[in-house]
C-alpha cells in the first residue's frame, strides 16, 4: 500500500513547485484579462482590431517565418556536409556550430550591432571600396532582426538536422547517382525528403524561438520595429499597462502552441504521403 | 570519391557566418579607440581592466554564477529522483507528468519572468532574489528531466534487481547502484542547465531590482547607453568561459552527448 505511493511522493516536490511557480502565476496573471464585470473576450478582440497592435503581431510572425526559411535553406546543406564529413572533422565542425549556441545571446546580438551600425564594419567597408557614398541604414530595421534571429537559431537547426542526417545511409546518394541523377537532383529528391522530420523539429525551435525572443528585437530592432516580446516588456514597464502585457503574454503562449501543432500536423501529413507513395 | 565542391563552399560560408561576428568582437576588444573600431589602430588591454573594475559587471557576474549554481542544484535535487521515478515506476499519467515537467520550455521565457514577477513579487511580496532563483529553477528542470531521464532509460534494469535480491533496500540500491551509473547524465544536465541559466535573459528581465541584476541584463543595459570596447572585452571573457565549459564536456562526455 505505502509502496505504491512512493513514486508519487518522489514526484510531488517537482509537481508542487511547478504548480506554485509556473501554473499559478500564469493563471493569476492571465485570468483577469477575461473579466470586465463579466466574462469577456474584448481585450483580445480589441488587441487584434487595433491596427498598431496587429502590425506588431504580423511583424512578429513575418520575421519568424523568414528567419525559419533562411535557417532551413542554410541549415540543410550545412548539416548534410557535417554528417558526411570524416569523424575527426565532425567533432570540430560540431564545436563551431555549438559555440555560438552556448555564447550569451546579448554577445551575439552585440556582434551584429558592431557590424550593421551606422558607423559599423559593413558600412565602413562598403564606403572604403566605394560601392556606397553614405552609410546605409541597416541597424534598427526588420532586416537586422532577421539576421540576428538567423544567427541566434541557425545552430539549433543544424544540430537537429545532423542528428537525423547521420542516420541516412551514404549508399542512398551513391545509388541515386548511379541511376543517373546529378548531385543536385539527388540531394533534392533523396536527402531533402529524408530530412523532413529534422526540418520540422528544427523549424519549430527556430520559429517559436524567434517569435518569443526578447534580446534580438530589443537590441537590433530599435523603437520602430517592436515585436511581441518587446511590446510586452514596454507595456509592463514604460506604459504601466499590466492588463495589456498579460494579453500579449497569452497571445505569445497560444501562438507558440499553434505553431507547434501546425508544424507537427504538416509533418504527419507528409509522413502519410510518404507511406502512400512507398 | 570526388568531394562536392559547391557543397563545401556553401558549408564554409555558413561556418564563416557563424564564427566571423564573434572573431570581430575578439579583435575589437583590444582596440585603443574609445568607441568600437574595426580594424583596430592600436593594441591595449585597458578594456579588460575596465571590465574587472566595473562594480556592476562584477556584482552581477557573481550573482549570475550563484543563481545559476543554486537553481541547477535545486533542479537536480528535485529532478533526478523524479526522472528516476518516471523511468522506472508505474505512475498514473506518466506521459502527462513528463510533459508537465518539460513544459517550462514551451512557455516563452519573458512570460515566465513576467507572470512570476506579477504573482510572487508584486502580489505575495517575495524578495526578488527568490523569484530569480525559482524562475531559473524552471529553466533548469527540463534539462535534468530530459538528459537524466534518457540516461536512466539506457541503464540496465537488472543491475538494480540484483542489488535488491542481494538484500539492499530500494533507497540503498538507488544511492549505491543507480546514482554512480548515471553520473555522466547528471553531469551533462548540470552543465547544460547551468549554462542556459547563466545565459538567460528573458526570465530575469522582470526579476531585477536595486542590487539584484543578472550579468546578461546588466550587459544589455550597458549596451543601451555605451558603445565602447569594454563590452567586447566582457564578451570575450564570457566566450572563454564557454570554451572552457565545452572543453570539459568534450573531455568527460563528448559534445555529441548534449546535442
Amino acid at each position: 500500500m505505502t509502496q505504491r505511493r512512493i513514486p508519487y511522493l518522489i514526484l510531488a516536490p517537482g509537481l508542487i513547485l511547478l504548480i506554485l511557480f509556473l501554473v499559478l502565476p500564469l493563471v493569476s496573471t492571465i485570468f483577469p484579462t477575461f473579466f470586465n464585470g463579466g466574462f469577456t473576450l474584448s481585450n483580445y478582440t480589441s488587441f487584434f482590431l487595433d491596427e498598431y497592435n496587429f502590425g506588431i503581431f504580423w511583424r512578429t510572425l513575418k520575421i519568424s517565418l523568414i528567419a525559419t526559411l533562411i535557417c532551413v535553406v542554410l541549415g540543410v546543406p550545412t548539416a548534410y556536409y557535417i554528417s558526411q564529413s570524416p569523424k575527426k572533422w565532425r567533432g570540430l565542425l560540431m564545436s563551431i556550430t555549438l559555440f555560438p549556441l552556448l555564447t550569451n545571446s546579448v554577445v551575439r546580438s552585440f556582434a551584429w550591432i558592431t557590424i550593421l551600425g551606422q558607423d559599423g564594419i559593413l558600412n565602413n567597408a562598403l564606403m572604403n571600396i566605394g560601392i556606397i557614398s553614405k552609410p546605409l541604414t541597416l541597424l534598427y530595421t526588420e532586416f537586422a532582426i532577421i539576421i540576428g534571429s538567423v544567427y541566434l537559431f541557425l545552430p539549433l537547426m543544424v544540430i537537429t538536422l545532423v542528428g537525423i542526417l547521420e542516420n541516412i545511409d551514404t549508399e542512398i546518394m551513391e545509388a541515386a547517382e548511379t541511376l543517373g541523377a546529378n548531385r543536385l537532383i539527388a540531394f533534392v529528391k533523396v536527402i531533402l525528403p529524408l530530412s523532413v522530420p529534422g526540418i520540422i523539429v528544427g523549424s519549430i525551435l527556430v520559429f517559436t524561438g524567434s517569435m518569443t525572443a526578447y534580446t534580438t528585437p530589443q537590441l537590433l530592432g530599435g523603437n520602430r520595429n517592436i515585436m511581441l516580446a518587446t511590446f510586452l516588456y514596454q507595456n509592463a514597464t514604460a506604459l504601466g499597462n499590466w492588463q495589456g502585457a498579460s494579453v500579449i503574454a497569452l497571445i505569445m503562449i497560444v501562438a507558440t502552441l499553434i505553431v507547434m501543432k501546425l508544424f507537427s500536423w504538416v509533418a504527419g501529413r507528409m509522413d502519410k504521403r510518404g507511406e502512400a507513395s512507398a | 570519391m570526388r568531394k562536392n565542391v559547391s557543397l563545401k563552399i556553401f558549408a564554409g560560408l555558413v561556418f564563416a557566418f557563424l564564427l566571423v561576428p564573434l572573431l570581430i568582437i575578439i579583435v575589437t576588444s583590444f582596440g585603443t579607440n574609445s568607441t568600437i573600431q574595426f580594424p583596430i589602430k592600436g593594441f591595449t588591454l585597458e578594456w579588460y581592466s575596465k571590465v574587472f573594475n566595473n562594480e556592476s559587471f562584477m556584482d552581477s557576474f557573481f550573482l549570475s554564477l550563484q543563481v545559476a549554481f543554486f537553481a541547477t542544484l535545486l533542479a537536480l535535487i528535485i529532478g533526478v529522483p523524479a526522472a528516476y521515478s518516471l523511468a522506472r515506476h508505474r505512475v498514473f499519467g506518466r506521459n502527462w507528468i513528463k510533459s508537465f515537467f518539460l513544459s517550462p520550455t514551451i512557455v516563452p521565457g519573458l512570460v515566465v519572468g513576467y507572470s512570476m514577477y506579477q504573482f510572487i513579487v508584486i502580489k505575495y511580496q517575495f524578495p526578488i532574489i527568490q523569484g530569480l532563483l525559482l524562475g531559473h529553477f524552471l529553466i533548469c528542470l527540463p534539462y535534468v528531466i530530459r538528459v537524466v531521464g534518457s540516461t536512466i532509460e539506457q541503464l540496465d534494469f537488472s543491475i538494480e534487481e540484483v542489488s535488491w535480491t542481494l538484500g539492499s533496500t530500494k533507497l540503498q540500491a538507488f544511492i549505491k547502484v543507480v546514482l554512480p551509473n548515471i553520473t555522466s547524465g547528471i553531469f551533462a544536465s548540470f552543465m547544460l542547465a547551468f549554462i542556459n541559466s547563466f545565459n538567460n535573459i528573458p526570465v530575469s528581465q522582470f526579476l531585477s531590482g536595486p542590487g539584484v541584476t543578472m550579468l546578461p541584463t546588466s550587459l544589455m543595459n550597458y549596451i543601451e547607453y555605451n558603445y565602447d570596447p569594454s563590452v567586447s572585452a566582457l564578451s570575450v571573457i564570457l566566450m572563454l568561459g564557454t570554451i572552457v565549459l565545452m572543453y570539459v564536456i568534450e573531455k568527460t562526455l563528448g559534445l555529441a552527448s548534449i546535442s
